[in-house]
């Protein structure tokens, strides 16, 4: 089997200082990754140079696409690692506010995707939005509503239907949950996974949250000070961390 | 050909943030179950019993040897041949059920079934059936099982152990906190897996069903390390 993403020797440097660095792993169709480490650990720097939107210091992005196959990301040209961004990818942000459009209604942002990568008949749109609506749980009465009106659980499922709706086969996700009390965070998750598993993705989640990726993720990377220090299955890294600061990060976390 | 077969396992802790302390808790282990036959570990607490369980399911790293399951060294293996193996081969009956939150019950023991890309509507008449096997109420089934009594929370995790006939088993302590009933019900499920040719490592502190289930008993502390006069 090909990996969808072929991650080599990627780092990043702001001036002097260490973004990310020497980073690899490769990711196979289906599976979820979590990246997880403290503020600072270089998490959100990685998963932006792989998602391009920082451009890498050294290495390869080598993603599976499908016209042709195993491409460097990097190095492609800027419209077609747009295209694969509006098609293949799809990037959930922290705050939902910076993956919608505000001043668009829930039904125009869902429908905006759809029309980059070339829909055209506003029926087929409209049914694909309110069809995603339900998806995420968004009464569809909703859907003329601007997400300024939205609750800010409401407004990340929205931003989640925005970027699926084209069924990309990638999504990078950073800190997903963060930021939602606790009843939306249980139910946004279960959302994220049933959507993994019918949808076959393969997903990347920045998260300090070692609950959600336990969750979540089938595969784990720690970071710190900008190094992968240790990486393994989610469940072997969390109940059996090898290296000081994956013990130190477990052995943080609060009991309820 | 053994379906689960570990030679030369040793383990150790380091605790980094307690000063660097080495523990050793085992050396050396060594045990092969075949098809169709039912091994107990043995030994007192902390022995390591749960321990070689959890490096036969990979949930712990192995320092040195093999844990050989259908073919795969857990040991060596990529984590995406250890997540196989667990969807298609490997099955464990832990003592705590982990669960997304506000899944219902019903959809928790299907779910193995569903990742296998069984059909829903087979998944879930299939985690009905075991349901019902194992007394919950069917009022139960579309509530989440984290509000649940602990025997209850053990059943649907024997359920979600069992509902896929997977070829190798492990089981942590199936009968513990389990009434004469649910106990006599997991027992028959034990046999079933046994009869049509699973291999399965338990632990049971339970002496009457570990002598009526097991064809034999490795005594884990024999695995233990030596230690220095």
């Amino acid at each position: 089997m090909t990996p969808l993403l072929q991650v080599r020797d990627v780092s990043h440097f702001y001036g002097a200082r260490i973004g990310c660095s020497d980073v690899n792993f490769d990711l196979y169709p289906g599976e979820v990754m979590g990246i997880v480490g403290e503020s600072g650990s270089g998490k959100s720097t990685l998963l932006n140079c792989l998602a391009g939107h920082l451009p890498p210091d050294t290495g390869e992005v080598v993603f599976d696409t499908r016209a042709d196959g195993p491409t460097d990301t990097v190095t492609m040209s800027e419209p077609a690692r747009r295209m694969l961004s509006r098609t293949d990818w799809a990037f959930v942000h922290q705050h939902a506010r910076d993956g919608l459009r505000m001043s668009v209604s829930a039904g125009g942002n869902i429908g905006e995707r759809l029309m980059a990568v070339g829909a055209r008949r506003y029926g087929d749109i409209r049914a694909q939005a309110t069809d995603w609506l339900g998806r995420v749980e968004i009464d569809e009465s909703r859907i003329d509503d601007r997400p300024s009106a939205f609750s800010g659980g409401m407004q990340q499922r929205l931003q989640i239907a925005r970027n699926l709706v084209t069924g990309p086969r990638l999504v990078f996700m950073d800190e997903p949950t963060g930021g939602l009390d606790v009843s939306v965070q249980a139910r946004l998750l279960d959302l994220l996974r049933g959507l993994v598993r019918e949808m076959g993705l393969s997903a990347l989640i920045v998260t300090h949250d070692l609950a959600v990726v336990r969750l979540l993720a089938d595969r784990l990377m720690v970071m710190k000070d900008g190094y992968v220090v240790e990486s393994g299955l989610t469940d072997q890294v969390l109940d059996d961390p090898q290296h000081a600061y994956t013990q130190l990060l477990v052995s943080s976390v609060l009991q309820v | 050909m053994a379906m689960i077969d570990i030679s030369g396992v040793s383990k150790s802790f380091t605790l980094h943030n307690q000063g660097g302390a080495v523990i050793g808790v085992m050396e050396n282990a060594s045990l092969s179950v075949a098809a169709g036959e039912c091994v107990a570990l043995a030994g007192a607490s902390g022995a390591g019993k749960s321990t070689l369980m959890r490096m036969i399911y990979g949930n712990y790293l192995a320092g040195t040897g093999r844990i050989v399951v259908d073919g795969v060294d857990l040991v060596q293996a990529e984590p995406r041949e250890i997540l196989a193996l667990r969807r298609e081969t490997l099955g464990y009956v832990s003592q705590f059920l982990r669960v997304v939150p506000r899944v219902p019950t019903l959809q928790v023991v299907a779910e193995p079934l569903l990742a296998l890309g069984v059909s829903a509507d087979v998944a879930v008449a299939r985690a009905a059936e075991l349901l019902t096997r194992l007394r919950i109420p069917e009022a139960l089934w579309s509530l989440s099982p984290t509000t649940f009594s602990g025997g209850e929370q053990q059943r649907v995790n024997i359920a979600r152990g069992f509902v896929h006939d997977y070829p190798a088993l492990l089981l942590d302590e199936p009968t513990a906190s389990l009434d004469v009933k649910n106990r006599a019900t997991v027992l028959a499920l034990i046999r079933e897996a046994r009869s049509r040719g699973a291999a399965i490592v338990g632990i049971f502190h339970d002496a009457a069903a570990r002598a009526e289930l097991c064809d034999r008993e490795i005594d884990v502390s024999a695995f233990a390390p030596q230690r220095a006069a």
